[in-house]
């Protein structure tokens, strides 16, 4: 082997084809226009976006005070009226939701990922139906709470607990399904790994598979809360009152709620009252948006990717 | 030995011959959370089928009437009710096709873009925004059309009043867009590189790539994007509600202020009507008709989808 023969360099690879992008045709009016169109589509909705929270802001920003929190809600004087019944309403209905969507969420998932045998005429009746109730509108979940809960069999009134447990009927099938994606990620080594070694199903369930999805599962189970906490025509329906002044103590309390609250306080001609209906909508929002950003945090912090 | 590995091993199972007790209870707390779900459904027909076969029952109420009459006046006094439906249906129908006005081309010219335009940057940009736009509670929606839209936009350009079928149904065609953005977006997503190259191979521009191969092979997504749309729009209430307008009106103009289906449900249900009241009942009626429509719409979209659907390997 020669010194020269070392020294010439490699032959260069061939050059890959260029990607087929339609690149060469990108010039035409005909194109710029066509994505000129396509952008302005998008535009409508960021413009749209952004036109409605400076509104709110702006409108809600003299009442964006501490009196939105230590005082009670009035129909007399708006300049000083609060909403701190609301906001504790939304908190406790917050909870009650989550101890009601996390294990029947989770367990309904397991059993459709894990045990159900989509062969079986149930079994496909139970994915159908979820399908289906993701697509009932929220009223129709009040009509059920109205009919059955609140008064009806249960006859319970429109208390905490019943509009607990109608936000949590009514974001259910968002739970199942997010749920079961976290599932369905898990893959298959892991089960199969804990099975070879002699666990039951239900341990390789618990001990493997739960602990690899809880990050996907809690992104869903937080995304579906927050839909749930800014719902308002279902609880309207079951007759949760615009204004109570005092604070709910337990399950069986009445109760109002944030979107409720706002919804009473716009309903209202006066100026002052539409500016504390701005400011209302703030709070929800910074409410929604911690939630939110709490769920993409979770989901880039722990999810893994297999 | 291997006698008896024989005459155990004959059809080896790695099932336990006797089922653990534990593990079957367990697999049936599961499947009764699985099936919490069917149940909701069942309360729902439950709960809407007793007090509507009640109403129509009521001496005053015919079906007949209910399906044909223009004048819905259920909670006045008595001697002065009159139970069409049409009213309700019409402002609903008119409300929905405005939002879908609205909802069909942007959604879709927003999902063509960032399916086959966007750079991924522009698309981790934009995705987010819109996924924002579909967290936003409805009655901020309905606040807005209230107290904006109506006053500040259509007013001086329409000259209409403050309560509008036009101003509810244009901010709920907005609510609707990310909804069809995001489904369309991913049925295009789908559709597989092949296609494009083959396009692209013939010759074709970007623009007839996207409209002429990417939208026609991811037509059955499309739809069933759409009709989502549409059976939002139709059960939407909050918007509706503040925006709308609280009398029942026969008309097709727009710009008119009008009660839909959903809009009297939460208005009838806020007033406490004493249960077992025709007041009481005529909200349940109402409620079967919209459930049935969404009923009929779904079960339309599934069958839509399964028929047009284009599998690709």
């Amino acid at each position: 082997m020669s010194v020269t023969e070392l020294a010439t360099p490699p032959p260069a690879p061939p050059e890959p084809p260029p990607a087929l992008t339609g690149r060469g045709h990108d010039k035409t009016p005909r194109e710029y226009a066509f994505r000129a169109i396509l952008l302005a589509c998008l535009g409508v909705g960021v413009v749209f976006l952004v036109v409605l929270l400076a509104y709110v802001l702006i409108e809600g920003w003299p009442r964006l005070d501490l009196d939105l929190f230590r005082n009670q809600a009035s129909q007399l004087s708006p300049a000083t009226a609060g909403a701190q019944a609301a906001i504790l309403g939304t908190l406790w209905l917050m909870a009650l939701t989550a101890l009601i969507i996390l294990p029947v969420g989770v367990l309904a998932a397991i059993y459709l990922e894990e045990y159900g045998d989509k062969n079986r005429w149930y079994n496909r009746l139970i994915e159908l139906n979820i399908q289906n109730l993701a697509a009932v509108p929220s009223v129709v979940y009040g009509i059920l709470g109205l009919g059955l809960i609140v008064r009806g069999p249960l006859d319970l009134g429109p208390v905490l607990l019943a509009g607990a447990i109608i936000l949590a009927l009514l974001v259910l099938p968002v739970v199942i399904i997010s749920s079961r994606e976290a599932i369905r990620a898990v893959p298959d080594s892991l089960r199969d790994g804990s099975l070879a070694l002699g666990a039951t199903r239900w341990q390789t369930i618990w001990k493997t598979i739960l602990p690899n999805s809880i990050p996907g599962i809690a992104t869903g189970a937080i995304l579906a809360l927050s839909r749930a906490i800014g719902e308002a025509a279902p609880l309207i329906v079951i007759g949760v009152a615009g204004f109570v002044t005092f604070n709910p103590a337990s399950l069986t309390d009445r109760f109002t709620a944030l979107p409720i609250q706002i919804y009473s306080y716009a309903s209202r001609p006066q100026e002052d009252f539409i500016i504390l209906s701005s400011a209302l909508i703030v709070v929800l929002l910074a409410v929604l948006l911690v939630m939110n950003s709490a769920a993409i945090f979770i989901r880039n912090k722990y999810q893994r990717r297999w | 030995m291997s006698s008896t590995t024989k005459a155990t091993g004959a059809g080896v199972s790695l099932r336990r011959s006797q089922p653990r007790i534990g593990e079957r209870i367990i697999e049936a707390v599961l499947f009764i959370a699985a099936f919490i779900t069917v149940l909701t459904t069942i309360g729902i027909v439950i709960a809407i089928i007793g007090p509507t076969v009640a109403f129509f029952r009521e001496p005053a109420v015919s079906a007949w009437e209910f399906f044909t009459g223009t004048e819905w006046t259920v909670l006045f006094s008595e001697a002065q009710r009159e139970f069409g439906v049409l009213p309700l249906v019409t402002a609903t129908l008119v409300t929905t096709v405005i939002a879908l006005i609205v909802a069909i081309p942007l959604g879709l010219g927003s999902a063509i873009y960032l399916a086959e335009y966007a750079t991924p940057r522009a698309r981790s940009l934009l995705k987010p925004l819109l996924e924002v736009l579909a967290g936003i509670p409805t009655v901020v929606y309905g606040f807005f059309a209230l107290t904006f839209v109506a006053p500040e936009i259509l007013r001086p350009l329409l000259n209409v009043g403050n309560f509008s079928m036009l101003s509810a149904g244009l901010v709920m065609g907005v609510m609707i867009i990310p909804t069809v953005a995001s489904l369309s977006e991913d049925a295009m997503s789908a559709v597989p590189q092949a296609l494009r190259d083959g396009a692209y191979g013939l010759g074709s521009t970007k623009m007839h790539v996207a409209t002429r191969v990417v939208v026609p092979a991811a037509i059955s997504g499309i739809v069933a994007a759409f009709v989502l749309g549409l059976s939002r729009a139709v059960g939407e209430t909050m918007i509706v509600v503040l925006a709308a307008g609280s009398t029942p009106n026969f008309t097709l103009d727009p710009r008119e202020a009008a009660q839909t289906m959903t809009a009297f449900i939460a208005q009838a249900a806020s007033g406490d009507q004493p249960t077992g009241s025709i007041g009481y009942e005529s909200l349940f009626a109402v409620a079967a008709l919209l459930f049935a429509i969404t009923i009929v719409v779904n079960f339309a979209s599934i069958r839509l989808v399964r028929k047009y659907r284009e599998v690709y390997e």
